[in-house]
């Protein structure tokens, strides 16, 4: 079974996969016994496997796990399926079709490091992914010696799925960032050391430990082996996710979706932390990190997001960076005031009221607001704003000169959620 | 051990005492919000980072002692 699909074997034309047909897709569940003292052999398969994480960071599975094995407390599993980068669908396609095999990986890494419980988080606006995961948990039951798991709603939001604002949920707090050290894996949920994992992540971990690291390793690169759920968005025939090998081409998962309408525009790789690849490279696009690195972005959590040709894209830029701002948890003083401004910026170089020399004050802009939160969103948007503004550099400049563009009339294209609102800010900028 | 400065960014609310008493390590951006250079201090400064974080009203300024593996 070293072929595709490998997470997405065997789901049904309807409906998810239920227990029975997980287990004659994919076979038991293999438990090992308990080592004491003595690592589990799961985290060395993990490592030979060579896994990263599949929630957008892309750190070593086996080195996390390690990381919290390190300490002496009983730790806790959180399977992180809040996916708020709206671009992204394909954790709450993986937790509403194939439940058992995340469900399967939270068992396994739960048994590795000897925790006692196990939390799924699912965003709250995808209540069948939550209906699935709490069906399937129902469905397996206690009788296996299964390590009990609940599930968690996470309250929507960009950043609700960062990890430290999971273990702020988790304990009773708003799901917002904290101010970290202590990492989660030191300290977290019920102040106990904490692993959260991306729900894919972990559906890999249940496939690793049934079929081996070399199985894993005959797709993908030597750098970033297997496989990865994509989710593919804009003008394609069929848009939705895809399981892909590391280090295939982006023409053939275009191919897959049905094709392209027209030359698209460019390509956001990444979700809205990541960046643009443009339109003319799109061909020789190979999506793993080690290609992908040489146009200053990564594949993330796996979002491919195209642009079509009749998109503005300074436009889309503007509103994206406005959300951007707006989805900030308002806690940390630069992070408000440095993307809120980068927002005000963008909005009015692409109504052409722009004043100044705004590539300095973008340069400065940048500088102030990245690297200076207590978590990574300040980063991602200032790439994303950046990776933007280099890509579209003609746009830019026109929309300087000459203000609003016809296509700037044209339905946005870039998915933002419903009903999108100014989020209530705890900290207010600080008025120009 | 070297000792650095370290902010809490979440509890930090711009009244800016840091940058009054440690101007060699801090100064302010254009929002009050301090910027910190965050190279190991001399022994010299360190009794001043210790009198700016003790005079920080939310408590958001920290002196940390390098923490192990970094």
């Amino acid at each position: 079974m070293s072929s595709l699909p490998r997470l997405l074997a065997g789901i049904p034309a309807r409906g998810a996969l239920d227990l029975d047909g997980h287990l004659r897709t994919h076979g038991d569940l293999p438990h090992e016994r308990r080592h004491r003292r003595r690592e589990s052999p799961l985290i060395e398969l993990i490592e030979h496997a060579g896994l990263r994480g599949h929630g957008g960071a892309g750190f070593p599975t086996a080195r996390k796990l390690r990381a919290v094995g390190a300490s002496r407390r009983r730790p806790i599993v959180v399977v992180n399926a809040a996916e708020g980068e709206p671009a992204s669908l394909k954790d709450k396609t993986l937790c509403q079709l194939a439940p058992h095999l995340v469900l399967d990986g939270a068992q396994l890494v739960a048994e590795a490091l000897g925790a006692d419980e196990v939390i799924v988080c699912v965003c709250e606006t995808a209540p069948d992914s939550a209906e699935s995961v709490a069906l399937a948990i129902n469905e397996r039951g206690s009788s296996q010696g299964h390590v009990a798991a609940r599930l968690s709603s996470v309250p929507s939001g960009y950043i609700s799925g960062q990890e430290s604002a999971l273990v702020n949920h988790l304990s009773g707090g708003p799901a917002l960032p904290k101010f970290t050290p202590p990492m989660p894996f030191e300290q977290g949920v019920k102040r106990r050391p904490t692993l959260i994992n991306n729900a894919e992540t972990l559906a890999h971990v249940a496939l690793i430990a049934r079929h081996g690291s070399a199985w894993f390793r005959e797709l993908g690169t030597a750098s970033q082996p297997g496989s990865a759920l994509v989710t593919l968005g804009g003008p394609v025939a069929h848009a939705g996710v895809y399981e892909i090998e590391h280090g295939s081409s982006l023409s053939s998962l275009l191919d897959a979706a049905g094709g392209v309408d027209g030359q698209p525009r460019a390509a956001l790789l990444g979700g809205y932390a990541g960046a643009w690849i443009d339109g003319t490279l799109l061909r020789g696009v190979a999506l793993a990190d080690e290609h992908l690195a040489v146009h200053g972005g990564s594949l993330g959590a796996g979002v491919v997001a195209l642009l079509s040709e009749d998109a503005c894209a300074v436009a889309e830029t503007a509103r994206i960076a406005r959300w951007l701002s707006d989805q900030g948890a308002g806690q940390c003083g630069p992070c408000v005031n440095g993307l809120g401004a980068l927002a005000s910026t963008i909005e009015e170089i692409a109504a052409g009221e722009a004043q100044g020399n705004t590539g300095r004050r973008i340069e400065r802009l940048t500088s102030l607001t990245r690297r200076r939160g207590a978590c990574g969103h300040p980063d991602g948007a200032v790439r994303f704003i950046l990776s933007s503004l280099q890509t579209f550099s003609e746009d830019f400049a026109d929309h300087a000169r000459h203000g609003r563009c016809d296509a700037c009339e044209r339905p946005a294209e870039l998915p933002l959620p419903l009903g999108v609102g100014a989020g209530a800010s705890r900290r207010r900028a600080v008025p120009a | 051990m070297s000792q650095r400065v370290r902010l809490n960014p979440i509890a930090c609310e711009a009244h800016g005492m840091c940058a009054e008493l440690l101007p060699e390590r801090i100064t302010l951006d254009e929002w009050g919000y301090p910027l910190i250079d965050d190279e190991p201090l001399p022994h010299a400064l360190v009794s001043h980072a210790k009198r700016a974080a003790a005079a920080c009203p939310t408590f958001a300024l920290l002196i940390e002692r390098e923490r192990e593996g970094k």
